[in-house]
């Protein structure tokens, strides 16, 4: 916990080989941080200035913008409520009140067994789809109250780890395919006769 | 701009920009708001700094622009002049929009101006005043944060009064390069912060308080302590060290409160060092020496003026009879203003008859180097086509130039070649970085031009050499350790001297006035004006009566000759051999040896404990006078505050006691003093009392008289390797800037900054040695042994071993023995943490 384990270590120095300016790999390296523990704490942004020949104040500039990056534990499923206006007119505000007693939680507040974090959010664009939640910004539409009930009985019962990994998992960062080998990919190092 | 740059002779003209209806006349690239200023009007701002890069961040500046597609409300910070540009800075557009945003700055503004430092200079307030709403319309709660907080030790952070302007954040990261504080939780609810428990800890953070233009940063030191009516202000000269910024000193009830860093082009910018800005403190401090002293038997005890300066002269007078003018000694000088050097030196030479004086005290480089090799100034170094670093840490020992430089290097592509013994703060900056062996800078300085190095710094040696072929290079010319002899530095400087047609030099000395004690010939064979003993002698002989025949000691020399016995008068102005001299066993047997002791200092130093009369001396800011810069540039010093006590000005003290020897300097005034500086030092004729109080000497004016000092006969051909010793490590010992020293352990403030003793390593060579990081080692060389803990450190170079220079603790002055080359050492674990053990 804390600071990026060896493995990621190499994965960092892979990731800051990709861009011109080892700065830019900022947030990459934060996301890998949070795959790692499941959030950003303090040891891991020092452990990036020190990667990135920056200072932890400027790690923690960059960090502290954007609201996925999360700065304090939390539960291996994140479930984001939405209740702006159209999810409020579909029942957003009955589905939060719904997961307050499913999960016995208020917003903002994670589970003793550290499952679950509760988080009433505004729109996540998905008005057509009312009432929504993300778990894992995984999308669930049009949820009734029996599916959510049943949707937590299967992460309580570890169920459903394809559909939805533990909070901070990365689906992208991982190359494995040569570069070389990609197609679509515009400017230089193209062969003569796609370009 | 284009048709201009086309044209020719239309280059020279300005831009013509309608300004409230009237057309001025404004500079190509010249921003809107500044082209207003200059016409006289003030456009209202607060991120907009003229020594920092414009953002656009508050919108205070917002004023009505037409380029010829309507007006717009614009941030004039932003915008550059360009030809038939129409500016309505009053127009009621105008007015709405500044109204709007001052309402919007103030939304969540504490309004605590009675109890705010900044209330009475803050341009919040006053623009508030001037351009803002009568009232707000805003009633719902404000942001509510902890205040203040602490975010270094001299800083602390109000974050409800802040403004979001960037000036402090910019300014760390873009001037200082210390990025320590950021934006936080951008959104909402931005505001500055440091990262948790990594504070602002940069020698620069006191210009933040400074540039912050709302209460949100205030200075420790300075908070509460006065209100800004109720200040007292005069524009001087830093003497924390030798760069010469310029400051304004503030005093309230006769007591020094604050400085604040004044804009000259040539040398600060309106910046100031942290030890620069807070040391004021040690001016104000209750353990200054009010009144003479004398010792009986084993104290001093307070005496009258008439008595310690009778028995003072009675032992000089003594000396002189008895055993020559050869015996007697003057050492230090660096504290005096540039009148007070002179009389000093103008004592010890026709009354005392000794050319024995030393301002330098043994960590410098000869005077007739630092004098005699060609010059550049700080502008000059900073727009010179390659820059050679060959002297200490500049962050550590001149923080201001390390400033400019660094601006150079960042802003203007300014190529730096750093020669240094293991890694500094400009290491990062410089295009090349080249490591030589202490004591050995003479040897890759050869290597430099034979490429004779080891195959993997052929590179660097070979890009080195090509920037060394730009025109126009200046090297930076100081001591880079005190724990190698001068020798190899100065012969490393010739050298590349001889090699590099035209190199001109800086001198990095660091301590306050040195080179105005210098200049005003405070360092033996040398008289005022940068003339030899010899080259002034006529002269000299005839203003002053009588000179000295022979070339005196240096102060190791002196204290040499005090050990065994041959200096029955010694005299400390202003000097602590005992703490600042490299060799502490020679200063204690040189002072200890002496027949006499005469301190004249502000503070019971050790070696002033040592004295048998010690004359108590007015401080920085107690005195006026001209203080001399390490480009020669001569400043003027005001007085501020009047001094504690019974103290004198030393000049005073100087003319005191050559009257009671039965000679006469002849002054009544330190302008006296001046004038006949003037009259006979060459490198000063012309600088007159009158054009140093002119405009033209706001900056200072640079003493660039001519010398034919360094007709040297050094061999720069000659190179010694000195052997290597497989079990040794080689010292390098530099300045921190927070250290032992009496300004920065008499300031409160800034007395726990200095980090204190510390042994650094590289790694590989600990793991050589079987020595864990954070053990304790016993540190010993020929001279004697050092214990404290050791750091790995991969930026001290294999091979050496780094111990800063008079910190807390016994000190690297216990290892170094200033006849020997280079210091070696060898480095065992004494003890794992607590637990000693043994063999």
């Amino acid at each position: 916990m804390g600071r990026l384990n060896a493995g990621n270590v190499a994965l960092a120095h892979e990731i800051i080989g990709r861009y011109p300016r080892t700065k830019s790999a900022l947030i990459p390296l934060l996301h890998l941080a949070q795959e790692q523990d499941g959030w950003v704490s303090d040891e891991a942004m020092v452990h990036i200035a020190e990667l990135l020949d920056l200072t932890p104040s400027e790690v923690l500039g960059t960090c502290s913008f954007y609201e996925m990056f999360k700065r304090e534990p939390v539960g291996r499923y994140l479930v984001n409520v939405c209740t702006s206006i159209a999810c409020m007119l579909g029942g957003g505000d009955e589905l939060l009140e719904h997961c307050e007693k499913s999960l016995g939680l208020t917003p903002g507040a994670t589970t003793a067994d550290g499952l679950f974090t509760l988080n009433e959010v505004e729109c996540i664009a998905a008005c057509t789809e009312a009432p929504c939640l993300q778990v894992n910004y995984r999308y669930f539409h049009r949820i009734t109250n029996e599916e959510v009930d049943a949707l937590f009985a299967d992460l309580r019962a570890g169920g459903r780890s394809g559909e939805i990994p533990p909070h901070g998992t990365l689906t992208r960062v991982r190359q494995q395919v040569d570069p070389q080998r990609w197609d679509g990919r515009g400017g230089e190092g193209l062969p003569e006769e796609r370009s | 701009m284009t048709d201009i740059a086309e044209n020719g002779t239309e280059a020279v003209r300005g831009v013509a920009v309608t300004l409230n209806g009237r057309v001025i006349d404004a500079q190509p690239g010249e921003l809107v708001i500044n082209a207003a200023e200059r016409a006289g009007v003030y456009i209202p701002r607060f991120c907009h700094h003229p020594r920092m890069q414009p953002v656009g961040m508050c919108r205070m500046c917002i004023v009505e622009i037409d380029t010829g597609r309507g007006p717009a409300l614009l941030p004039s910070c932003m915008i550059p002049v360009a030809e038939g540009m129409v500016v309505e800075t009053e127009s009621p557009v105008t007015r709405k929009a500044q109204d709007g945003v001052l309402e919007f700055l103030l939304v969540n503004h504490p309004l605590d101006c009675p109890v705010c430092d900044k209330g009475g200079e803050c341009p919040l307030q006053d623009q508030t005043v001037a351009f803002g709403p009568g009232e707000s319309r805003f009633v719902e709660e404000k942001r509510h944060h902890e205040k203040p907080i602490a975010i270094s030790d001299v800083v602390q952070l109000d974050r409800e009064r802040c403004i979001l302007c960037d000036r402090c954040t910019r300014f760390a990261k873009t001037v200082a390069g210390d990025p320590l504080i950021s934006f936080v939780n951008r959104g909402n609810e931005t505001e500055v912060n440091t990262f948790p428990d990594h504070p602002f800890a940069s020698y620069f953070s006191g210009n933040t308080v400074q540039i912050c233009p709302v209460g949100a940063l205030t200075a420790t030191p300075y908070r509460f302590k006065a209100r800004p009516w109720d200040l007292d202000q005069v524009e001087s000269t830093c003497t924390s060290c030798s760069v010469g910024c310029r400051v304004a000193v503030e005093s309230s009830s006769n007591q020094l409160v604050r400085y604040l860093g004044v804009d000259v082009d040539a040398v600060n910018w309106g910046w100031l060092c942290d030890k620069g800005r807070f040391d004021f403190e040690a001016v104000n401090s209750e353990n200054r020496l009010a009144r003479p002293l004398a010792r009986q038997g084993d104290d001093l005890v307070e005496v009258s003026w008439s008595d310690a300066l009778t028995k003072a002269a009675s032992a000089l007078g003594g000396a002189k009879e008895r055993h020559g003018s050869s015996s007697i000694a003057v050492v230090g000088g660096a504290r005096l203003t540039n009148e007070e050097a002179y009389a000093w030196s103008k004592l010890a030479r026709s009354v005392l008859g000794t050319d024995s004086v030393d301002a330098q005290m043994g960590d410098g480089l000869p005077s007739d180097v630092v004098l005699g090799l060609p010059r550049a100034t700080i502008d000059e170094t900073c727009a010179a086509g390659t820059v050679v670093l060959l002297g200490p840490d500049l962050k550590e020992e001149l923080p201001i130039l390390y400033l400019r430089l660094r601006d150079a290097v960042v802003n203007h592509g300014l190529n730096v070649i750093e020669i240094s013994a293991s890694q500094t703060s400009m290491t990062r900056y410089a295009a090349v970085s080249l490591r030589y062996r202490p004591g050995e800078a003479a040897v890759l300085v050869q290597e430099l031009f034979e490429h004779a190095g080891d195959v993997d710094v052929q590179a660097d040696l070979g890009r080195a050499r090509a920037l060394l072929e730009a025109n126009n290079v200046v090297c930076v010319l100081g001591r880079p350790s005190v724990a190698e002899r001068a020798d190899s530095v100065v012969q490393a400087a010739l050298r590349l001297r001889s090699r590099v047609p035209g190199m001109r030099f800086l001198s990095a000395l660091r301590r306050a006035n040195i080179h105005g004690a210098l200049d005003m010939g405070l360092s033996p064979g040398m008289l005022p004006g940068r003339v030899s003993l010899e080259e002034g002698r006529e002269v000299f002989t005839e203003a002053w009566g009588q000179l000295p025949g022979s070339v005196g000691l240096d102060t190791a020399g002196v204290l040499r000759a005090a050990a065994e016995g041959r200096i029955q008068a010694l005299i400390l102005v202003g000097a602590d051999p005992l703490a600042d001299f490299p060799d502490r066993d020679l200063a204690r047997r040189g002072v200890a040896g002496a027949g006499f002791v005469l301190a004249v200092d502000c503070f019971a130093t050790d070696s002033v404990r040592q004295a048998d009369v010690v004359l108590p001396a007015v401080s920085y800011a107690e005195k006026a006078g001209t203080t001399t810069n390490i480009e020669g540039r001569v400043s003027r010093l005001h007085q501020k505050v009047t001094a504690p006590g019974t103290t004198r000005p030393d000049w005073m003290i100087a003319c005191d006691l050559a009257e009671r020897l039965g000679g006469d300097l002849g002054f009544e005034t330190a302008e006296a003093i001046w004038d006949e500086i003037e009259r006979l030092a060459p490198a000063h004729s012309g600088l007159t009392a009158q054009r140093l109080a002119s405009s033209e000497g706001l900056e200072g004016i640079v003493a660039a008289g001519p010398s034919s000092i360094l007709e040297t006969t050094m061999d720069v051909t000659a190179t010694a390797t000195l052997p290597v010793d497989g079990y040794s490590l080689r010292l390098v010992s530099t300045r921190k800037l927070y250290d032992n020293g009496t300004l920065v352990q008499q300031s409160p403030s800034l007395a726990p900054l200095a980090p204190g003793e510390v042994v650094r390593a590289n790694p590989a060579d600990l793991d050589r040695l079987g020595v864990a990081s954070n053990d304790r080692v016993r540190v010993a060389s020929s001279r004697g042994a050092v214990v404290a803990p050791v750091e790995a450190d991969a930026a001290v170079a294999r091979g050496t071993v780094l111990l800063a220079f008079n910190q807390s603790g016994s000190g690297a002055a216990d290892l170094i023995d200033v006849s020997l080359p280079v210091t070696e050492v060898r480095v065992e674990t004494v003890g794992i943490g607590d637990r000693e053990v043994s063999g």
